[in-house]
């Protein structure tokens, strides 16, 4: 029973990622989107909370944003529309963290 | 799989309703079921036609509309919401008193019966919002 956990907030302006990071649990996954992104930026405030966990970004919301892959923190991977599309049939459940 | 898409934002206004579109897009490329979009809060108004963006903006409810036509999407407008913003068909103006309409084609008025029965319907629900 996996869960696909959507994050669409910046960690700078909302306490959303701490939460769901906080309760991920197993095989649970994350996807970062809108500005959700720049919880994904190396070295940046939510980059602790991220530890260990299976984490995603939205590639265009990146882009959107002008933060290049280079600047992402080790091990979070980059998917387009179609791999959130893939992410959410992979996961039982999709909570978006509003 | 079958899915259930649920927009709270209006067009515009929050990126969550260009995330709703991009993924409704995504999702039916991929040969997936659009069981249903529904349009809940300030996302019925993607369900107005009387909105005229900049011609070298994108075009938010038209999209929508072209997207229903094109996969024969059931896109519902959640009827309490839509009265208070003024989202309006020809069986609201009628029960309510009004002098026109401005939904958008391919949008119907429904009630929120809709969006717990396209929960319970699809495999995943996926809600787009602030």
């Amino acid at each position: 029973m996996a869960m696909l956990h959507l994050v669409n907030k910046s960690p700078y302006d909302a306490s959303s990622l701490e939460t769901a990071s906080s309760i991920m649990k197993g095989d649970d996954a994350m996807l970062l989107i809108e500005d959700g992104v720049y919880a994904a930026v190396r070295n940046g405030k939510a980059a602790a909370s991220l530890e260990g966990l299976k984490v995603s970004v939205l590639g265009p919301d990146l882009a959107a944003r002008g933060i290049g892959e280079d600047k992402l923190i080790d091990g979070v991977t980059v998917v387009d529309y179609a791999g959130f599309v893939d992410m959410v049939e992979a996961n039982d459940k999709v909570q978006s963290w509003l | 799989m079958k899915l259930t898409i649920q927009v709270n934002e209006g067009p515009y206004q929050h990126q969550s309703a260009d995330s709703a579109y991009f993924f409704t897009k995504a999702a039916l490329e991929k040969g997936h079921k659009i069981y249903r979009v529904f349009f809940y809060h300030d996302g019925v108004n993607n369900g107005t036609r009387l909105t005229t963006p900049p011609q070298d903006d994108r075009n938010i409810v038209n999209r929508w509309s072209e997207l229903a036509k094109e996969h024969d999407l059931d896109m519902v407008v959640c009827v309490a919401a839509a009265q208070r913003r003024g989202i309006v068909d020809d069986g609201e103006a009628q029960r309510n008193g009004k002098d026109a309409t401005n939904i958008a084609d391919g949008f119907r008025i429904s009630g929120l019966g809709q969006l717990v029965e396209g929960a319970i319907q699809s495999d995943r629900l996926v809600v787009f919002g602030d």
